[in-house]
């Protein structure tokens, strides 16, 4: 069939919109951040240095500056709602014009990736408040994520080769994709618990009173990122599995070491060593969380530079 | 957790003076053991398994393409030899590979069969007894009731079934006390995923021990059997011989390639018969996404392309009719083709052979002399043929490419070209000597793949049990609920300590709350509905 070309266009504009979209929640994310609560560390401080701590005017400030941040958060969300509906937007009008699955090329997969990243933020900061604090952390990363793929990865949208007409299409890379999406929420989170970690370990009064101090508490972020992570693992243990049962039909073996192969299985091993990582005795905690981190780096590598350099089977990249 | 020693380490006695070197010998192996089992080395190993994988993915591996890794030895004449020696390229199947992947399942079975038999009694025996000071545990707190002590644990015993604990009350050393767990698919999960990992591995190495692959070239008309001796290529496990091959003979009766309007390639299907040799066989079409499987073997259209066919005309006048030969794809959008057409037995000795290089093109277009394809489908087909005549070098003892010229004995003159052109269909071109080229038509061929792999089914039950246990493993909680009561301070009723212990959730507190709360409903609906009963029980 011929794609309608509209349609195509439609998605290549929600495209934009979305990273518009994104970026003005960055925005507004940064300034909830600016009001947030003035850390104790800085009224301590204060106090050393002779001003009256509860001066009134800083009370004043001290109210007001909470329910500033908490309406620009409320912003921030729903711009990042709106922003996740457009989003949702270009896969879907490229799924209508082409009649198919819209995951056959890297730009769509990378496209899928980074929407159920900023679905699966959404769904953990409805449900607990304090994460929306870290919104700008998991919103830059998005945008930078999307101008990316706008800019290196973009292809018109096509047909599917032959080798790719499978429903394990859409059983393999969806789970690849949800997998992808969480374990990138996790890697930010360990990212941000290293961040925060390191400033607990401080003295009270050498504490950072930067965005640091509007963190979460570190327990908080480590243990997001190891509920992402055990809801990523079996997903992503899946989409390993569903590719080497696609494997086995498409290319005469279900497991050859071909390098996007290669790839997974080793994010696989780094993600078990996590999930072990969590639950041993000297491995606790910040050591856990940069195995979560290379973890997150190796999906990454997976994605791009496997695709784009490597020649393996998997070249469905279709980047020209 | 594995770190802890087995109880039978404590049994050893002290030694009574210098112990003999075998106990000596024995008590560092034990320690060996330990430590080879213990969580710590379990995620250094993981972690070494994955780098030990990385330069698999890095360098040119044989198992995926031989071409590639005589490039790199082309490339980098002096290190490749290095690296060949350290197995970089044949990673998964070297020694230092394997040594990690060995190494880590010990460790597995060592750290996952105690555990197993560990799991195994548990099941069979009760909840253990409650800890001395319940309220030391991080989830506690003591609920107050007006029920006298036997009445308050028989309302948490029901509670407590109700949510399908396993439950027993005992008359411990601190009074009667009622323990309680549930979750026990949680540590069957996490065996059944570990265990599952160990079947996964031997189901890996019996096919590799008994599989075998062969790959072969057929063009339409033709067909193979299944022998090694056929397969351009092959691979085959040490414990297999040639006698073991299931007697299949394969028939390639056409091939079709479909495209879509922009030339994406959207199906290939080869129709095929087969069946024993010299039976009439059975008909079949298979194409990308779905081979032929029958009783263990599977049948794989790996790849396409075009043979084109030439005829040669002697200046005696003999004539060599239908050659035909494959020519490999070198850009499978449009299928420009590549190949060589050798033909030792035309002249009359060995320095007057002919040969033919040369490129295909299935919709080709000549510009400045120069012939490329704008189209896979074979819509108006031309060759580029350059015709060489003299010494072929094929008996000189070093293997050649079916699929190309020997170039050195072209750089050495001992080949000579003897003309150039560019075909069409029907178009012929004569050498300098009388010799008449025509270049008469095409075939299509089929790449196809014979595979026979034993393991592969205990591979694919291995990995669903292993995702099964990972579910158990991950999403399950394992729970022990503790409650004794003691009389309330001030006289009145009494005071139930509750405490629990999880494992494998990180927010315990909240559900323990909830518990305690529920139970603090329903012991005052049980206080309501027994009024009668008087203060002095407890
Ligand atoms: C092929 C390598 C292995 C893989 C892929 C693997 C994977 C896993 C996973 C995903 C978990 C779940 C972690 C969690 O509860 O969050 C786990 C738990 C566990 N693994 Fe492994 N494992 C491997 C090897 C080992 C080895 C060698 C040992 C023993 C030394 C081991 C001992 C354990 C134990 C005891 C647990 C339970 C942890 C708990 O209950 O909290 N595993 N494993």
């Amino acid at each position: 069939m011929t794609p309608d070309q509209s349609l195509l266009d439609l998605s290549d504009t929600f495209f934009s919109i979305s990273v518009a979209l994104y970026s003005v929640a960055l925005v507004a994310f940064c300034a909830q951040l600016a009001f947030g609560r003035r850390p104790a560390a800085r009224q301590l401080v204060t106090a050393g240095g002779g001003a009256a701590p509860d001066a009134p005017a800083d009370t004043a400030e001290d109210l007001a500056a909470p329910r500033r941040a908490q309406r620009w958060g409320a912003v921030a969300m729903a711009l990042t709602a709106i922003g996740a509906l457009t989003h949702a937007g270009v896969l879907v009008c490229r799924a209508f014009a082409l009649d198919r699955l819209p995951w056959g090329n890297m730009y769509e997969f990378g496209t899928a990736v980074v929407l159920v990243a900023v679905v699966a933020y959404l769904v953990l900061a409805v449900r607990s408040p304090a994460l929306r604090h870290i919104g700008v952390f998991v919103l830059a990363p998005v945008v930078l994520g999307m101008v990316g793929i706008g800019l290196f990865l973009y292809v018109e949208g096509g047909p599917l080769v032959a080798a790719l007409r499978s429903a394990w299409l859409a059983i393999h890379v969806t789970a690849a994709i949800i997998g992808f999406g969480i374990f990138l929420v996790s890697g930010i989170a360990s990212v941000l618990y290293l961040v925060r970690s390191k400033d607990e370990q401080k003295p009270a009064e050498e504490r950072g009173t930067g965005f640091v101090s509007r963190l979460p508490e570190s327990s908080v972020l480590d243990r997001l990122a190891h509920r992402t992570a055990v809801f990523g693992f079996p997903i992503w243990t899946f989409a390993v599995i569903a590719g080497a049962i696609w494997a086995e039909s498409a290319w005469g073996r279900f497991w050859g070491w071909d390098p996007k192969e290669t790839w997974s299985f080793i994010a696989w091993v780094v993600y078990a060593a996590y999930l072990h990582a969590r639950t041993t005795a000297g491995w606790r905690g910040r050591p856990a969380a940069w195995v979560n981190v290379v973890g997150l780096i190796i999906m990454v590598f997976n994605l791009t530079f496997v695709n784009l350099v490597s020649s393996g089977l998997h070249s469905y990249a279709g980047v020209e | 957790m594995t770190t802890t020693a087995p109880a039978r380490e404590a049994a050893a006695p002290p030694p009574p003076a210098r112990p003999s070197v075998g106990r000596r010998i024995g008590a560092r192996l034990l320690l060996w053991w330990r430590r080879l089992t213990a969580m710590r080395t379990a995620i250094v190993l993981l972690f070494l398994l994955a780098l030990a994988a990385v330069p698999g993915s890095l360098l040119p591996q044989r198992s995926l393409s031989q071409a590639n890794v005589r490039g790199y030895f082309a490339d980098h004449p002096d290190l490749a030899p290095v690296l060949d020696r350290l197995y970089l390229f044949d990673v998964f199947s070297s020694p230092w590979f394997a040594a990690v992947y060995l190494l880590l399942f010990i460790s597995l079975i060592g750290c996952v069969l105690p555990r197993a038999v560990e799991h195994v009694r548990a099941l069979r025996s009760a909840p253990p007894p409650a800890p001395r000071n319940l309220l030391r545990l991080p989830d506690s707190g003591a609920v107050p009731t007006a029920l006298p002590a036997d009445a308050a644990l028989d309302v948490v015993e029901e509670e407590l079934r109700v949510r399908r604990y396993r439950v027993v009350r005992r008359d411990g050393a601190h009074g009667p006390e009622v323990s309680a767990e549930k979750g026990y698919l949680k540590e069957t999960g996490n065996l059944l995923f570990h265990l599952s990992l160990i079947a996964l591995l031997l189901g890996l190495a019996g096919g590799k021990l008994w599989g075998y692959e062969g790959s072969i070239l057929v063009t339409e008309g033709d067909g193979f059997c299944n022998s090694f001796q056929q397969y351009d290529t092959y691979s085959a496990g040490p414990l297999i011989d040639s006698g073991d091959l299931s007697p299949v003979c394969v028939d390639l009766e056409g091939f079709q390639a479909e495209y879509e309007p922009d030339l994406t390639a959207s199906s290939f299907t080869a129709d095929i018969r087969y069946g024993g040799p010299g039976e009439e066989g059975r008909t079949a079409t298979i194409g990308v996404n779905s081979p032929l499987r029958s009783e263990g073997d599977r049948l794989y259209l790996t790849g396409h392309g075009f043979s084109p066919t030439f005829s040669v005309t002697l200046p005696d006048g003999e004539q060599f009719t239908d050659v035909t030969v494959p020519f490999l794809p070198s850009d499978p959008t449009t299928m420009a083709s590549e190949g060589a057409l050798k033909l030792p037995d035309v002249g009359g000795g060995s320095d007057q052979q002919l040969a033919l290089e040369g490129f295909f093109a299935p919709t080709g277009l000549v510009q400045g002399g120069v012939l490329t394809s704008i189209d896979p489908r074979p819509l108006d087909p031309k060759v580029a043929v350059v015709a060489y005549q003299g010494y072929l070098g094929l008996d000189s003892g070093l293997p050649q490419s079916v699929y190309s010229l020997d170039a050195s004995q072209i750089e050495r003159g001992r080949l000579t070209e003897a003309g150039a052109a560019n075909l069409s269909l029907g178009d012929s071109m004569t050498l300098e000597d009388g010799t008449v080229i025509t270049f008469d038509g095409f075939k299509e061929f089929a790449a196809l793949q014979y595979s026979h792999d034993p393991g592969q089914i205990w591979v694919l039950v291995s990995a669903i049990s292993l995702l099964t246990g990972l579910l158990g493993l991950l999403l399950l909680r394992r729970e022990r609920v503790f409650a004794r009561p003691g009389p309330a301070p001030d006289g009145g009723g009494t005071v139930l300590t509750l405490a629990s212990l999880t494992r494998g959730s990180s927010e315990s507190a909240p559900r323990f709350a909830a518990l305690t709360d529920d139970l603090r409903a329903a012991l005052a609906a049980r206080t309501a509905s027994q009024p009668e009963v008087s203060p002095r029980d407890s």
